[in-house]
């Protein structure tokens, strides 16, 4: 057993641990922190296969962006958590026996092919993931790229539409209106005679 | 192999999470997110043992949408929590009729 196989099952190891406490946590913060801890030790095993990009993009992306969504989400929310837990350790068993039963069939479809596959070959010193990853991205995979990228502005629109509220109250402009009005709903002429200016003592007494 | 069994296992610990909190949704949404880390991590296994840079790809792709999926589920969340008060799934029955 060399250094690498050493780091893969620490990392499997608090992974796993992270998974755990991530579902089985009293507090939704907790269970939030914990599952930052899994992408993290995640992004470590990824850099284990060689594939920088995803996990930096892991780290970012994830970590910086999502589960601070979630935590924003979590903290904002005024939850009764010891109500939202009666009952939780009867759905034990049912969780169990499904999880259970999907490790064992894993388990049997992985001793029976046959996985020998000869460890990932060694990269050359020029080798850069980051820019394999682009190449493909930019060149076969182009239209899904950019379908990604729509999607994401969908989701954005979504998430935005979804959360928005109308306050009342506030005084706004209303375009439509102001396109629609006419002359005649603000100018209005009035016919003044013309006036001679008055002389007399007034006047004087003004100046 | 090994990376296999353990996203098997992550992936099997989410489903327990998703029987266990099967009453707040949004540890459903985060054991939702695990399973999608398992499922990534199976698929840049397959791409480093394989030699081949489609599984990451996918990953990437995969890393797209789940992030579309956590601002949307997120947002529907917050907007249920204004109307409702609360995140029970036990009190989202209005659609029952």
């Amino acid at each position: 057993m060399d250094f690498k196989d050493l780091v893969f099952y620490g990392l499997a190891a608090i992974l796993l641990l992270a998974g755990l406490r991530v579902i089985t946590s009293r507090n939704p913060v907790h269970s939030a922190l914990s599952l930052v801890l899994a992408f993290f030790t995640a992004a470590g095993l990824w850099l284990l296969l060689q594939a920088e990009f995803l996990a930096i993009t892991l780290v970012l992306v994830y970590i910086g962006a999502v589960m601070v969504l979630f935590m924003f989400v979590v903290m904002m929310l005024d939850i009764n958590t010891e109500e939202m837990r009666r009952g939780f350790w009867s759905y034990l068993p049912a969780g169990l026996l499904v999880g259970g039963l999907m490790v064992a069939e894993m388990l049997l479809v992985l001793r029976a092919g046959d996985w020998d596959l000869p460890e990932p070959a060694a990269l050359s010193a020029g080798y850069s993931n980051t820019k394999a990853l682009g190449r493909l991205l930019y060149t076969e995979y182009v239209y899904a790229f950019e379908l990604a990228a729509v999607l994401l502005l969908v989701a954005m629109i979504a998430a935005i539409v979804l959360t928005h509220r109308k306050r009342s109250g506030n005084k706004q402009m209303q375009a439509g209106l102001q396109v629609k009005v006419r002359r005649e709903d603000r100018i209005r002429l009035v016919n003044l005679k013309p006036q001679k200016p008055e002389t007399g003592s007034d006047t004087d007494a003004g100046g | 192999m090994h990376y296999l069994i353990l996203g098997s296992i992550l992936f099997a610990i989410s489903v327990v999470g998703i029987f266990l909190n099967r009453k707040n949704v949004l540890i459903l949404l985060m054991a939702i997110e695990l399973m999608l880390l398992a499922v990534n991590i199976n698929f840049v296994a397959f791409s480093a043992y394989l030699n081949d840079m489609a599984g990451q790809v996918f990953v990437f792709f995969i890393l797209t949408v789940a992030a579309a999926e956590a601002a949307i589920g997120l947002a529907i969340l917050v907007a249920l929590f204004r109307n409702l008060k609360s995140i029970n799934v036990e009190d989202l029955d209005g659609l029952k009729g």
